[in-house]
């Protein structure tokens, strides 16, 4: 029996469910390509933040040749949606979701933001933007 | 967007209960049309798995935000998935008015 894949870290889930062709070609939305969220995080963490392989493999918590492996996939799926005039949906895989506390220098709250994309950290309890991401948090909430 | 608000009691003078999973009630707050609804917890004698049991029920009200006074170790993965947003207020002192009043300004 194969050993059971690694959970994958995923900080920043996509914020759409997949992508549709212009003009699809007749009968092909019957077959969309599934890119896993761990392909799209590689993509992400790779050809959007740029960052290099093995920073990628740290944050996503895989060793580095499995990460380029997941990139790799993700590239050819990618490929293969755009030759092929394929819808893609993102889905599954081998995944858990975490992330980041930050704490309200105002009101004295911690609070979790998923979406690291979006930068403008504002407390959601009273607004300020006087907010700073918290390490210490993260060890005591876990 | 709807708000959950863990209380020690029924009424918006009680305040913000400290634990999650094993909180007395839940506070959903609709921030579109200002109502509140109390809901008694049923996993607060719960002798496990009281939080997982807690997300199903505010999840199913189809809650944005939790605020509590702290998370249990297995709740944070599972709100992360559900894209629920966490808030925790150490100031357990604080009135399920005040948070209403907090939230309700933006």
């Amino acid at each position: 029996m194969a050993r059971p894949k690694k959970l994958r870290k995923i900080t920043n889930p996509p914020k759409i469910k997949g992508f549709t062709p212009i003009r699809p070609l007749a009968g092909k939305e019957a077959s969309p390509v599934l890119l896993d969220y761990d392909e799209y995080e590689a993509l992400r963490l790779s050809d959007y933040e740029l960052k290099s392989q093995s920073e990628s493999a740290v944050e996503m918590g895989v060793s580095r040749p499995t990460f380029a492996r997941i990139y790799e996939s993700a590239r050819r799926k990618v490929a293969k949606s755009f030759t092929e005039g394929l819808p893609i949906i993102f889905q599954g895989g081998p995944v858990y979701f975490n992330s980041d506390w930050y704490f309200c220098k105002d009101c004295r709250c911690w609070f979790n933001h998923l979406n690291k994309v979006d930068p403008v950290i504002i407390c959601p309890l009273c607004r300020s933007s006087n907010t700073e991401q918290s390490d210490a948090g993260n060890e005591t909430k876990q | 967007m709807k708000i959950a608000i863990t209380s020690t009691g029924n009424t918006p003078q009680a305040t913000l209960d400290s634990r999650f999973g094993r909180c007395s009630y839940f506070v959903i707050y609709d921030t579109e049309s200002g109502s509140t609804e109390f809901i008694p917890n049923p996993n607060k004698q719960a002798m496990e798995g009281a939080g997982p049991a807690s997300i199903q029920l505010v999840a199913s009200k189809g809650v944005e935000k939790v605020v509590s006074g702290e998370f249990g170790a297995k709740v944070k993965a599972i709100f992360d998935s559900l894209k629920i947003q966490l808030v925790i207020v150490k100031d357990c002192s604080m009135t399920i008015n005040r948070i209403i009043e907090m939230v309700s300004k933006q």
